[in-house]
């Protein structure tokens, strides 16, 4: 009985538990509660993805009506994926979060901080799983204006004004997205998307399918970041406290990736992304440059938080470049890049959160020393970084190895040869910290361990040892995520 | 799975036995960390040596670890040239801790449990590459190898191993991840598999063009091979203390680049194919300049440790060429002077170390003289450098000959020219030192130098020894090397 409604449980139980907090305004209450969101929706995560597995596309309509007239939940291997990362991502960041956030947020504000956080969750969970693009728009922004407040939670009075430069950002993206549908729906009559994808093929050849395009791919790649339309985000991850900057690392562009490959693929007519508009080459053109150039900013950033900011365009660059291919190797890459990216870079922001507890900052100053100072901290980073450069026993070189024969099934040898070309730039800036971290120039001074809390290690740890271990057996998320890139492009009639 | 399959897991774990004891245990009394590496390094070469003498006699099967994607895994299987390499860098490993006992003592080295703790992780990344069986393992632990001799390479922290280390990692790292990798995926996109196989994996199906580029990548790709233009982390990782420059840059990391250059053209390649691609011989002639133009700088370098680092280059050049000529001759000369040259060097390296801690000398124009305070420590260098040139009563003969032999069936005779005048600078640039400290006056301030520690004499002595009894004894290695597959 309760195995048929399990789609919509992802949804429904962060969506009563947010009032709840909000209720009953107890800090250690408050994030309790968010913590048994977090196992009841990763554990509701496993069974989602074993039965898509088992018996294929979950097709839920809420409130028992069917549609078009009622709102579906569509769950195939794809957004089984996504939900199963941000699920995990999401539950790991609020165990990290009880310390770190008591260390910067007050006593008051805190059960609001946990109420946001919760609702963000259920905005990305509602996004993941729909199969209805109006209703997609509605949870875009439940996660976006939660997303705002997260962000001004933050410790720096700047968190103020890049929570402002979001909304703006985020709500020109949201309006875009909406006058896309807009147009769809003037066109079709409907909004489900398997309805869509039926119908327009025989509107392909309409300018306003191409408008609608147009209008639904800037919105989101606004929302996913993607270079050049990536502003907002180094101000938002830097200013926001740390475990909500781990939290939106791990996932919040994730979901709007995953949006944007749905309609790419699977609504717009086939030929579309890939022919018609050729909008897989400017998408492609921009993932690499992006990947490179970006990265080569990230050199320059004094504030830790900044730079891996910064080093997170970077990686959508990687994953756009997994969907400008447009081939089942591509988009299979971009999906385990999705899963693998998330284990790094939330580990890498957790650690930088532990960094900021024993040292009270994040600038390229609280690095001094850190190597003997913090080890397990500092190894921390240095393993996400070796990941993210794509060395060997790490997830990032699986990403690379997916990514790089994805590029050379299609004959593109310059693309392979720039995206290892970004790899030594993010080098560049991985071992930046790693001299500062670890030489020093007064090698006789005493040095006092003062490790990060235990409570922030473990959870950082957890994702490290996730980080290696997928890194040398990715039987699993490779599989999973060949299985999406499928499901994904098939899903066109 | 038989016992021998087991055992290539074994041998690479053992080495880790030593991280696992050093991270865990305190520093009970002030040699343990040492003490422990000896152990674990005698405990390695006892378990690679019972996997020697198995070979031929029980089937060693492929021994699957993980299949991280399907059709590539990352899985061991002992081979001849493998157990060779993993005979010479374990056996040399025993070696190295005997001298660690006096040289990082002696020298005053600080953070000992680090130091240890990655040269143990970096001779199972060395093993690692040995026992791979196929180009992703190999490349796997290629990398490893890397990043666990980095912290080795600027271990004294100051701003000029830190530069060093940059150096060390910018080229290794760029070369490998930029030409090495890229080739590997290629290979796999091309053939479906990048298993080591007798014969070779890929075919003369494939374009002629594409392998001819292949063959570029891998060969400047796998840069520990130090061919030049990508020769510079060598002499950079000489900031290094003695022990990490002996058996790291003499003999494990170099080696492991030049052990991967002769399994992909064995087994990658196929020397058959080999011969038909046009530009394996201009490979080879890159090689051949490598080999004089870094003997002549050598010549020119005053710093011992730095003439012994392009002494260096040039000689993993002469296997680079064995590789590239494509023939069973070249092939086991290659594989010999892959020994041959790691007792040798290994041996040279030590002596540079002695005469650090016993004098504080680095420079070889000071070096006047000496001989006859240290007669061991030079003898011991003396037998070192014949070995390197390649004159009896040294291994270095064979290897050198045997490198001659396959050289000359292609009738390139300006290679050929380039390895005998290789040879001779070689004798230029090393004998002078020798020469110096027995013949030259020694200086009155030097009259109150004595002997190195007795440890290091030891190492020095089982090294050339070494040295000498590859020369009478040379039997094992070429058999070996015979059982390499390889077409008639």
């Amino acid at each position: 009985m309760l195995s048929s409604h399990l789609s919509a449980l992802q949804v429904v139980i962060p969506l009563l538990a947010a009032p709840l907090c909000a209720i009953f305004r107890k800090p250690l209450l408050t994030w309790l509660i968010a913590l048994a969101v977090g196992l009841a929706c990763s554990i509701n995560s496993i069974a989602i993805l074993q039965q898509v597995r088992e018996s294929g596309e979950i097709v839920y309509a809420l409130g028992g009506w069917a549609a078009p007239w009622g709102i579906e939940y569509r769950i195939d291997s794809a957004n089984a994926f996504i939900v199963l990362i941000i699920s995990f991502i999401y539950l790991i960041g609020i165990i990290y979060a009880r310390q770190s956030v008591s260390s910067e947020v007050d006593e008051k504000s805190q059960c609001w901080l946990y109420t946001a956080w919760i609702l963000c969750f259920t905005g990305l969970m509602g996004i993941t799983v729909s199969g209805d693009v109006f209703n997609v728009f509605v949870f875009l922004e439940v996660s976006s204006l939660s997303t705002y407040i997260l962000i001004s939670f933050g410790q720096d009075k700047r968190c103020l004004t890049a929570a402002i430069r979001y909304l703006i950002m985020g709500t020109i993206a949201a309006t875009f997205y909406l006058i896309g549908i807009g147009f769809l729906y003037s066109l079709t009559g409907t909004l489900n998307m398997a309805d869509l994808a039926s119908r327009l093929p025989d509107l392909a050849s309409q300018n306003t399918v191409a408008v609608a395009f147009g209008f639904v791919v800037i919105g989101l790649g606004i929302k996913m970041a993607l270079f050049p339309l990536h502003a907002w985000l180094p101000n938002a991850y830097t200013y926001a406290p740390n475990a909500v900057t781990a939290f939106l690392a791990g996932t919040a562009t994730k979901a709007a990736v995953y949006v944007f490959m749905r309609l790419a693929f699977a609504i717009f007519p086939d030929d579309y992304f890939s022919d018609f508009t050729s909008t897989h080459a400017i998408i492609l053109a921009l993932g690499i440059i992006s990947a490179v150039a970006t990265s080569a900013v990230a050199i320059f950033q004094d504030d830790l938080k900044r730079l891996f900011a910064w080093s997170s365009i970077g990686q959508i660059g990687y994953i756009a470049v997994g969907i400008g291919l447009a081939s089942t190797a591509g988009v299979a890459a971009s999906f385990l890049h999705l899963f693998n990216h998330a284990l790094m870079k939330t580990a890498i922001f957790m650690a930088i959160g532990g960094l900021f507890v024993v040292s009270g900052t994040t600038t390229m100053a609280a690095l001094k020393d850190a190597g003997r100072r913090m080890p397990w901290t500092m190894a921390a980073i240095l393993i996400g970084g070796l990941s993210l450069i794509g060395v060997p026993f790490t997830t990032g070189f699986i990403s690379k190895w997916y990514l790089v024969s994805a590029a050379l099934e299609q004959n593109y040898w310059w693309l392979a040869g720039l995206i290892l070309l970004g790899s030594l730039v993010t080098a560049a800036y991985v071992w930046k910290i790693v001299e500062t971290a670890y030489f020093r120039k007064d090698p006789d001074a005493k040095v006092i361990r003062q490790e990060a809390p235990l409570s922030l290690l473990v959870p950082t740890w957890i994702l490290v040892i996730g980080n290696i271990y997928f890194g040398i057996n990715a039987q699993f998320t490779g599989s999973a995520a060949t299985q999406a890139a499928t499901a994904i492009l098939s899903l066109t009639p | 799975m038989n016992s021998a399959t087991a055992l290539q897991l074994f041998c690479l774990i053992a080495p880790l036995l030593a991280v696992v004891l050093i991270a865990t245990v305190g520093r009970a009394f002030p040699m343990l960390y040492e003490t422990i590496n000896a152990l674990v390094a005698v405990l390695t070469f006892v378990l690679v040596l019972i996997l020697y003498s198995s070979l031929g006699e029980v089937p060693i099967h492929t021994l699957v670890l993980f299949e991280p994607f399907s059709g590539v895994a990352i899985a061991l299987q002992a081979e001849p040239l493998g157990i060779l390499f993993a005979l010479m860098a374990s056996f040399l490993w025993i070696v190295t801790s005997i001298y660690s006992f006096g040289y990082m003592r002696g020298h005053g080295e600080k953070n000992l449990a680090r130091f240890n703790l990655f040269f143990a992780i970096a001779i199972s990344s060395a093993i690692g590459v040995a026992l791979a069986a196929n180009g992703f393992t190999l490349f796997l632990f290629y990398e490893a190898l890397t990043l666990s001799t980095f912290p080795l390479v600027t271990h004294a922290g100051t701003e000029k191993a830190k530069r060093a280390g940059r150096i060390y990692l910018f080229l290794l790292l760029g070369t490998s991840v930029g030409m090495l990798l890229f080739a590997l995926i290629w290979t796999w996109m091309l053939t479906g598999t990048l298993d080591f196989r007798a014969g070779g994996i890929l075919d003369s199906d494939i374009s002629k063009t594409t392998l001819n580029i292949l063959l570029i990548l891998y060969v400047f790709g796998i840069g520990k091979a130090a061919l030049m233009p990508f020769h510079r982390w060598l002499p950079s990782a000489m900031v290094a203390p003695t022990p990490v420059s002996a058996l790291l840059h003499a003999v494990a990391v170099v080696k492991a680049g030049v052990f991967a250059i002769l399994k992909i053209c064995i087994y990658i390649f196929g020397i058959e194919l080999l011969q038909e691609l046009e530009v394996h011989r201009y490979l080879a002639f890159v090689a051949a300049f490598t080999i004089v133009a870094t003997a002549i700088i050598a010549l020119r370098k005053d710093n011992l440790k730095a003439r012994l680092a392009y002494s260096t280059i040039g000689q993993l050049s002469y296997i680079v060429l064995g590789a590239l000529v494509a023939n069973a001759a070249g092939i086991i000369g290659g594989g010999l002077h892959m020994l041959m040259h790691g007792f040798g060097k290994i041996t040279l390296f030590f002596g540079a170390g002695a005469i650090l801690v016993a004098t504080h000398k680095t420079e070889i124009s000071q070096m006047r003289g000496i001989g006859r305070r240290m007669p061991v420590t030079m003898t011991a260098f003396f037998i070192g450098c014949v070995a390197i040139i390649g004159a009896p009563p040294t291994g270095g003969m064979w290897s050198k000959w045997n490198l001659l032999l396959g050289t000359a069936n292609t009738s390139d005779w300006l290679l050929l020219a380039a390895l005998i005048i290789g040879s001779l600078l070689s004798a230029a640039y090393l004998m002078p030192i020798a020469v110096r400290a027995f013949y030259l006056p020694d200086k009155k301030e030097d009259s109150t130098i004595k002997e190195a520690p007795k440890t290091i004499l030891i190492a020095m002595m089982i090294s050339a020894a070494g040295c000498v009894v590859l020369f009478f004894a040379p039997d094992f290695a070429f058999d070996l090397l015979q059982k390499i597959q390889l077409p008639k």
